[in-house]
């Protein structure tokens, strides 16, 4: 006897195609006018921080960065989704999603100067600091969830992960353990297509990267257009309605127009034509459009916008250049106290001014 | 009780007296660990507080860190330390970090249990001794008790301290002897050392188990020797170590992980930056050989006994 045991099948949705046309049968009920614009603020914002960090990198004033231009619909759409007690969990890159959910500026840049105290995320920000190691922030999640469910609040836990990351097994063990437990967590792919240098076709022979999701049980799994702020809204915020149901997970198709962070040269191993390509699809391109085909939005609001962010940058930018690192501050937070042996190596860097 | 239920026995009351402590782990539930150190916990407390995982050592240390993060109390078991490796990246580079990233915003209160060292005729990678590992990190504390009433009152403050423990249970000791401990809870400081025999011709400082190997041959010789129990590796407690060594002038490091790289390479480093000139001979270490931990066939020509810590305390004594 042979008999279908397992059947699974993902759909791809698209509200906002490129040319700016919005797709009225899947319009989120709760987008208004209002709404798009503030949604297309927040990416042009993301976008001009990222030119802001590069542009400090360049001269020496900022670490190593990873830039997000290209990604910012998958990251401020599932950022306007999350509810206030919603919990977010990025990689190294949503630095759109941090700032829709009220990271002080200035402590984004004291991070990407290199200092920890830039990664204290405030109480007031329901997120966790910056993770490194590609997909191991994904356990993260799984364990908030855990928490959530075990505690009975009604709250999600929002993950994201690359294309990259969803080759590493902790991404695979964090969405197992999330299937098992039927856990409050909506995993979003932010498929950019590029890992370092390594196109998505080497990361998986998988038609998608949504597919992963089956393996893990999970029932609730969507491949969306990353580029499509509404798609991602929309997506993110179904699956958070069902959180308490059970885990989602959820492909954002997008595309990293730039390099992987501010140490290597994109040229090298790729075409400029794929970039051309996807340059035409662009996010906030897209919403542009619409806007202004709308007439919400023409050149003198872009040109005052852009003057109020620029304004807030500066700002910022001065604080945290303002900032000054207390050496100290490394040993303090080792542990919940200071044990005699760090207390030793402290008291010896102290008196002799850190050898500086 | 032995020290299974001297363990068994701090976590019922770990769990009893925090609604957010949670076990988690591999057959830890119905089962009650492959040890037995959980059992009859899950009856007690149920499914969501004595949890089953997918066996999936990332995720049971991935999870446990999250959920210490969202304010739980996790203590996650790793049925062996050999298999602990797979979870060694959310142990070094997020466990032991995230205070220190976030600048004390995100904690990681957590107990993370597992079974070390040899001498039971176990498979392959079911008797590691990988504390340096753990001890190396800045960020983790490793605790090892040898015997059943430290163990109790060991894990009860691990459960109370606001930082990621690793909590070594030495399988050969888990049911070797009893000691009278009692019913109640009790803490046992993480960080001091305990002094379980006092003499003054030499300092064998050693934990785990070699403490009951150490004390026979101490035993056995009639020699007068302080006898160190560090109970905790990191943060170490260097003064009981200095001031007993400054006391002997003697002093002998005995541990059964091996010894190239070791915790004794550590201590004796110590002891010679900060005491060399009150010792009467060379620091020495008794530790297996300088490679992984053989199959059961070969473990008691690996693992260090008696004769080899007698031999070591003659040589140390006539020098």
């Amino acid at each position: 006897m042979i008999m279908e045991v397992f059947k699974g099948s993902i759909n791809y949705m698209q509200i906002l195609d490129e040319n700016g046309n919005i797709d009225r049968s899947l319009m989120p009920s709760d987008i208004d006018d209002s709404k798009l614009i503030e949604m297309y603020k927040s990416m042009s914002f993301a976008r001009a921080l990222d030119a802001k960090v590069l542009s400090l990198q360049r001269q020496g004033r900022a670490a190593t960065y990873a830039p997000l231009i290209g990604e910012e619909a998958t990251q401020i759409g599932s950022a306007f989704a999350m509810r206030s007690n919603d919990f977010f969990v990025p990689n190294f890159r949503q630095h759109g999603v941090y700032l829709a959910r009220g990271l002080p500026l200035d402590l984004f840049f004291i991070y990407w100067r290199g200092i920890e105290e830039g990664n204290a995320v405030p109480e007031s920000v329901n997120g966790l600091t910056v993770a490194v190691p590609v997909g191991t922030q994904m356990p993260h999640a799984a364990g908030i969830a855990y928490a959530f469910k075990y505690k009975k609040q009604d709250r999600a836990v929002i993950a994201y992960v690359g294309d990259g990351g969803t080759s590493e097994g902790e991404f695979y063990e964090a969405l197992n353990f999330s299937g098992t437990f039927a856990l409050p967590l909506v995993a979003i792919i932010e498929n950019n297509q590029w890992a370092i240098s390594v196109p998505r076709s080497r990361q998986s022979a998988a038609e998608t990267l949504a597919q992963k999701g089956f393996a893990a049980g999970f029932k609730n799994i969507l491949q969306v257009d990353g580029n499509d702020v509404l798609a991602v809204y929309k997506a993110t915020k179904d699956a958070i309605e069902k959180a308490n149901e059970g885990p989602s997970l959820i492909e954002c198709v997008t595309y990293r127009l730039s390099m992987h962070t501010t140490s290597d040269d994109p040229t090298k191993y790729r075409p400029d034509e794929e970039v051309e390509k996807w340059k035409a699809k662009d996010p906030l391109l897209r919403l542009n459009k619409y806007l202004v085909a709308k007439g919400l939005w023409n050149s003198k609001l872009e040109e005052e916008m852009a003057a109020d962010q620029k304004a807030k940058i500066d700002a910022a930018v001065e604080k945290a250049e303002a900032f000054t690192p207390d050496p100290k501050s490394m040993f303090d937070n080792v542990y919940s106290y200071i044990p005699p042996i760090l207390k030793e190596e402290l008291d010896d860097a102290v008196a002799n001014g850190f050898y500086q | 009780m032995n020290m299974v239920s001297a363990l068994n026995s701090a976590l019922g009351l770990i769990l009893e007296e925090n609604a957010n402590a949670i076990i988690l782990g591999e057959d830890v539930g119905k089962d009650g660990g492959v040890f037995r150190v959980t059992d009859g916990l899950y009856d007690r407390f149920g499914p969501d507080r004595v949890v089953d995982t997918p066996l999936s050592e990332s995720a049971i240390l991935g999870a446990s860190i999250g959920m210490a993060i969202a304010g739980l109390r996790p203590l996650p078991e790793i049925q062996f330390a050999g298999f602990m490796y797979l979870s060694f990246e959310q142990l070094i580079n997020h466990a032991a970090r995230f205070r220190s990233r976030s600048r004390g915003r995100f904690k990681v209160p957590m107990v993370v249990r597992t079974p070390v060292s040899g001498g039971v005729k176990a498979l392959e990678h079911h008797s590691e001794s990988p504390e340096a590992f753990y001890a190396h990190v800045g960020g983790l504390m490793v605790v090892e008790p040898s015997n059943p009433y430290d163990a109790k009152g060991l894990l009860i403050r691990s459960a109370h301290i606001d930082d990621p423990v690793v909590f070594l249970e030495p399988t050969r000791l888990y049911r070797l002897f009893k000691q009278d401990v009692p019913e109640d809870a009790y803490e046992v400081p993480i960080g001091k050392a305990s002094v379980v025999k006092e003499g003054d011709q030499l300092s064998i400082i050693t934990y785990g188990t070699m403490v009951p190997v150490v004390q026979a041959a101490v035993e056995k010789k009639n020699v007068s020797a302080d006898i160190i129990d560090l109970r905790t590796i990191n943060p170490l407690d260097e003064e009981t170590i200095l001031n007993s060594v400054k006391k002997t002038g003697r002093a002998l490091v005995v541990h059964e992980a091996p010894l190239s790289f070791g915790v004794g390479a550590e201590i004796a480093a110590r002891i010679a930056e900060k005491a060399m000139f009150e010792l009467s001979a060379p620091v020495m270490r008794v530790a297996s050989p300088s490679f992984p931990y053989p199959f059961p066939g070969y473990e008691q020509y690996y693992v260090p006994n008696e004769n080899k810590v007698s031999a070591a305390i003659d040589k140390l004594l006539s020098s």
